[in-house]
């Protein structure tokens, strides 16, 4: 497999599991060796250096989160600053710096022990851990997997505006096809060890390379498909024509499911799809909905 | 109850206490040194555990008086033999203990630690050792307790201690003597548990359990 991956790209490796996901991902900070080919980091192969050194510039968040129960939340921050060397103050400025960054308010946590923490919590604290040394590249392994629904859209929220202002290059592994295209820059849709489809995630969704990725993507699901559509994909952007104000609104980062279920909810023709600032952007109707959740599945049908 | 030994003859049996301690201490010592090293290869490598703890076993089937008798021609008589003997015994709870506190350890944790760029033994010092550490007390606790009951046999061997007040009372038939021994011995082995508990209780572990356990 040959996978090019631009820096400060959140690309997610998705697939069933038993696929090669985890396995591709721990080669690449070497917890794994790979027994041919190479990984290149920044244009040099991860061989060069000893595996403890690569690791400590590499960000790694694991599901179990992996927190040391017997150390308090900010020793738990501290471990890489403290195995890079960094002196006392810095590592206390940076350990604050992390909680803020990840909303759990330093004065309140950082004494406390990962059990006093909820699953969430606690996961804030393992993506804070991963950094702390300020690596360029962070390793995600399934980290929301363990959290309820609501504090995992929660936390996909923000590791996207954290990724936003740090700019790291992020592997993330998952087999939540929802994740995925919530996350991704790009998808990496692997199966048995092989790269089935590398694209972006609208292209993932929208042409399948074959029936295992259509399968995969809910190509025969219209409601499934829909889930994984942006609204601003199918909407009609504004052409100065009035627009009714009566209108029940929708955000354009929504999905189209959520699309169709208040058009139906409040038995509406059309929606306004509005702007990250509220500001009308275009319009959205049944048949609009229906082109992209509808027609461009057929080619997977079987002929 | 005759107590007149333990309250006419304090002074004696106090210092047959410390003779007591000091022996069962230093077996105790002794045999960390090497239970410590085995522990760890017994966790690492499941292939050695198995021989490690069937030499172990086989040792402390041993009957003990055997085991004491054996040594003299090799050692002599005293405390030598005594503390051989003692800290071999010893060697099946510290082990035992050691290699499952150690095999115990949450494994995500132990990825988690490699994953971040922990040496092997930064893992094992920092993650494995903090992490096993009530269990391995809990070890040593045992051994602690056993050795001191354990060491009142060594008398037999003059290696001195409250085993002398036991076989001295016997020959004698003075039972206030034997009772003394027996009080002695035993204060000083229910002592050794309730400070090794304490003792259990003050590692980062259990201080972060109980933490969260006020939430």
């Amino acid at each position: 497999m040959t996978l090019d991956i631009e820096p400060g790209e959140i690309v997610v490796l998705l697939g069933p599991s038993g696929c090669g996901k985890t396995t591709l991902l721990k080669m690449v900070n070497r917890l794994y060796e790979p027994t041919s080919g190479d990984i290149l980091l920044d244009g040099t192969s991860i061989r060069r250096l000893p595996a403890t050194l690569l690791r400590r510039r590499i960000g790694y968040v694991i599901q179990q989160t992996g927190l040391f129960p017997h150390m308090r939340i900010a020793d738990n921050i501290a471990v890489v600053p403290k195995l890079l060397g960094w002196d006392r103050g810095r590592v206390a400025r940076r350990v604050d710096e992390l909680l803020e960054l990840v909303g759990l308010p330093p004065r309140e946590y950082r004494r406390r022990y990962p059990a006093q923490l909820s699953g969430g919590q606690q996961q804030r604290v393992g993506l804070a851990r991963a950094l702390a040394g300020n690596p360029t590249t962070l390793l995600m392994d399934e980290p929301f997997g363990a959290l309820d629904a609501i504090t995992r859209s929660r936390l996909q929220v923000e590791l996207r505006q954290i990724h936003e202002r740090l700019g790291q290059t992020i592997l993330f592994v998952t087999h939540d096809i929802e994740e995925a295209v919530r996350l991704a820059d790009r998808i990496v849709v692997m199966r048995a060890g092989r790269v089935a489809q590398y694209g972006r995630a609208l292209e993932i969704v929208m042409s399948p390379a074959d029936e295992f990725v259509s399968d995969l993507v809910g190509a025969g699901d219209v409601l499934r498909r829909l889930s994984l559509l942006p609204v601003e994909l199918a909407m009609r952007p504004l052409d100065g024509a009035p627009i009714p104000g009566s209108l029940p609104s929708i955000e354009r980062a929504a999905d189209l499911r959520a699309a169709l279920s208040l058009l139906l909810e409040r038995r509406a023709e059309r929606l306004i799809v509005r702007g990250a600032g509220g500001e009308p952007a275009g319009t959205l109707d049944m048949a609009a909905i229906e082109r992209a959740g509808v027609v461009d599945a057929a080619p997977a049908a079987p002929s | 109850m005759n107590l007149d030994y333990l309250i006419n003859q304090r002074a004696r049996v106090l210092d047959l206490t410390v003779e007591h301690l000091e022996m069962t201490l230093l077996a105790v010592a002794i045999a960390l040194l090497f239970a410590i090293p085995l522990g760890i290869v017994a966790a690492r490598f499941t292939a050695a555990s198995l021989p490690i703890f069937g030499l172990l076993g086989a040792i402390y089937t041993i009957p003990s008086l055997a085991a004491l008798a054996l040594l003299i021609p090799l050692v002599g008589l005293g405390r030598t033999p005594a503390v051989i003997v003692l800290a071999a015994y010893a060697q099946l709870f510290l082990v035992r203990n050691i290699a499952t506190g150690l095999r115990g350890v949450d494994p995500a944790a132990l990825e988690a630690a490699r994953g971040m760029g922990m040496a092997g033994w930064q893992v094992l010092l920092n993650v494995q050792v903090p992490l096993a550490l009530p269990v391995i007390i809990a070890g040593v606790r045992i051994a602690l307790v056993t050795t001191i009951s354990f060491a009142t046999i060594t008398a037999w061997i003059n290696a001195g201690g409250l085993g002398t007040l036991l076989f001295n009372g016997i020959t004698r038939n003075n039972q206030s003597m034997i009772l003394a021994g027996t009080i002695a011995v035993t204060a000083l082995a229910l002592l050794a548990d309730q400070l090794m508990r304490l003792l259990e209780r003050l590692t980062a572990v259990s201080r972060a359990r109980r933490a969260a356990a006020r939430e």
